[in-house]
């Protein structure tokens, strides 16, 4: 059975990463709002990308660079 | 739609339609007289007409629209538009390879026309085809709004939803022409898997590069699962298909692994297949679509994230159960069967928690067909994990292997779970994507789901009487110790299932046609309407649903 040799090792490292995409997120923060995290789906009335406040949304128009 | 990219937007996609054209061109050259020539001018043509698209509106008006305002929403109604047609076709193959069964005349006498390549017709097209455009619109939808954030650039989104169906295709039309590597749903050949890859890497790395434009701090969990379904299925793909062609010319290749090593390699692939392809994308689908439709958060998110990283630790380790009682080392039999039974921990989770977050709505569910949809599929997902892990026992195999228990296993998932999650999500996004007030009929989509509900039933009862009447036949044994009935004699007590197999079928697919129509008409017919929400404000009940807290 040669191909568990390789196969082992293959899953392993997918939960490897797996693993490390977890410590990721929960360093990042992911976790620490998770009843606003379930609820803030259910409002996007606009439904529309929010917009950074100091950037004018104008500045997200590409077209104006390359049509000149 | 070609109107809203770009000089410079056009300039890449037809550079990447004469990069195809090309490659279309040399495939049809060096495999003249063999299938791969046949789809080295499918190839050409299919890049052929897209260039044709893009050269006409080359120079044509330029209408840029600020793309900071809006999501880039027509990825996605295009690819539900196309998964509806897979859904049909496919699912209309499956009535007629389920008839072939019962009938067997109604092979017409074609070397086409056959079961073994009509199969593998109906199971990509309704897997890749219709899920896996499902899929790819879904995500593109649900990683823009819980991002907050528009996809970057136009290109790549239409590459890959173009370039999946292009696979589909190839593969599909393989089937008939006999292009098999006779992995099962890994049957295309050598070069419709690199084809793949390339358009799955795109994949990736949009869904990453949108993640990392996101506006919201924290990544919803659907985006996990569309992550894990994008990741795992690329790892299993190469390494399930690493073969080596007869000759660059033609389509024929043999695998790297042989035997047993072969059929380890196989199932490691075809069970996460399922996992990774039939569940984990739309679980993603489920824990966005059934809260917004219901209007209320998930029951438990810290469970959903559980569940997430339970699924994704465990599933990978269960594909060994397919080869119970084989030249399969029994330690490793042993270990696929144990996750297997783990794994109903995760399962269960997802489905109560979908069910838990429509307790206290179930008026909402008796009102709208759309929400009973995926209600009905979570109890699915629920049943069909719960026989999975039963099934995968080692004595319980040994009755439900090679028998029709597997084939209504099968559809218990695919058509009570897959399918119904897909055609409540659907529902859900058609009117709001198209900015429609509401679907064209809601007595179609109630016809729709009771079409379903009963042809899934039907099937499913059908193949459980069928499969363990099988199992049971071909171990009882006579007096003097030899088998009791010949193989023949089971064939002939199958026959009344077969029969009511492709009647539940027949009406499954009714449905689903019913369910093109629906949104095909909704797009039509029914009136624009400002957009209030990112779903239609009222259910077809015309209940007032507007919560309170907004």
């Amino acid at each position: 059975m040669s191909v568990l040799a390789f196969l082992i090792p293959v899953t392993l490292a997918m939960g490897a990463i797996g693993l490390a995409a977890f410590f990721w997120s929960l360093r990042n923060g992911q976790y620490e709002d998770l009843s606003g995290d379930a609820e803030r789906i259910l409002f996007d009335a606009q439904d529309r990308p929010l917009i950074p406040k100091r950037a004018s949304p104008r500045r997200d128009t590409i077209s104006k660079e390359t049509t000149t | 739609m070609i109107s809203s990219l770009t000089q410079a937007e056009r300039g890449a996609a037809m550079l990447i339609t004469l990069a195809g054209m090309v490659a279309g061109l040399a495939m049809a050259a060096a495999g003249q007289g063999d299938p791969m020539g046949a789809h080295g001018w499918i190839v050409l043509i299919f890049f052929a007409l897209f260039f044709g698209l893009l050269a006409r509106a080359a120079y044509g008006t330029d209408e840029p629209e600020d793309r900071g305002l809006a999501y880039y929403d027509d990825p996605t109604k295009v690819g539900i538009l196309i998964a509806l047609a897979w859904a049909v076709i496919a699912m209309g193959m499956g009535v007629w390879v389920a008839a072939q069964l019962a009938w067997p005349d109604l092979r017409f006498d074609a070397a086409w026309s056959g079961f073994g390549r009509l199969r593998p017709v109906h199971t990509s097209g309704v897997i890749f085809g219709f899920g896996g455009n499902a899929l790819i619109a879904t995500s593109f939808h649900i990683m823009q709004r819980t991002s907050r954030a528009r996809m970057p650039g136009q290109v790549a989104p239409w590459f890959v939803l173009f370039g999946f169906n292009l696979f589909c295709i190839i593969a599909a039309s393989g089937y008939l022409m006999g292009v098999t590597q006779s992995k099962e749903y890994a049957e295309p050949e050598w070069y419709a898997d690199i084809w793949l890859v390339i358009v799955w890497v795109v994949y990736f790395t949009l869904y990453i590069r949108t993640l990392a434009r996101r506006r919201e701090p924290h990544i919803y969990v659907a985006n996990w699962y569309y992550l894990a379904f994008i990741l795992v299925v690329a790892v299993l793909h190469i390494v399930n298909n690493l073969a080596v062609p007869a000759a660059w010319t033609g389509a024929k290749s043999y695998s790297a692994f042989s035997g047993v090593q072969d059929a380890m390699t196989q199932w490691w692939y075809g069970h996460n297949a399922v996992a990774f392809f039939l569940t984990s994308g739309f679980l993603g689908m489920l824990y966005y679509f059934l809260p917004k439709r219901a209007e209320r958060p998930i029951y438990s998110y810290r469970l959903s994230i559980l569940s997430f990283w339970g699924i994704t630790f465990f599933y990978i380790w269960a594909g060994s159960h397919h080869l119970h009682y084989t030249a399969l080392p029994h330690w490793v039999q042993t270990l696929g069967m144990t996750f297997s039974v783990m794994l109903l921990v995760p399962s269960w989770a997802s489905a109560g928690n979908a069910l838990m977050t429509l307790n206290g709505a179930w008026q909402k569910v008796r009102d709208d067909a759309t929400l009973r949809f995926m209600m009905v599929a979570a109890v699915f997902y629920g049943l069909s994990t719960f026989e999975g892990s039963f099934m995968a026992i080692r004595p319980v195999n040994g009755l439900s292997h090679y028998t029709d228990w597997t084939i209504g296993h099968v559809h218990a998932g695919a058509m009570g779970w897959v399918a119904l999650i897909t055609f409540g999500s659907i529902y859900a996004l058609v009117p709001g994507l198209w900015r429609r007030e509401t679907m064209y009929s809601w007595k179609a989509v109630e016809w729709h789901f009771w079409l379903a509900l009963a042809g899934t039933v039907i099937y499913v009862f059908a193949m459980w009487n069928s499969g363990i009447i099988q199992g049971l036949m071909w171990r009882t044994y006579g007096e003097s110790g030899t088998l009791r009935y010949s193989f023949t004699d089971s064939l002939v007590a199958m026959h009344p299932y077969y029969v009511a197999r492709a009647f539940g079928g027949l009406l499954f697919v009714t449905g689903a046609i019913i369910g093109a129509w629906n949104v095909v008409m909704t797009i039509r017919h029914v009136p624009h309407q400002v957009p209030a929400r990112d779903h239609p404000t009222t259910s077809e009940t015309m209940e007032p649903a507007l919560p309170a807290a907004e």
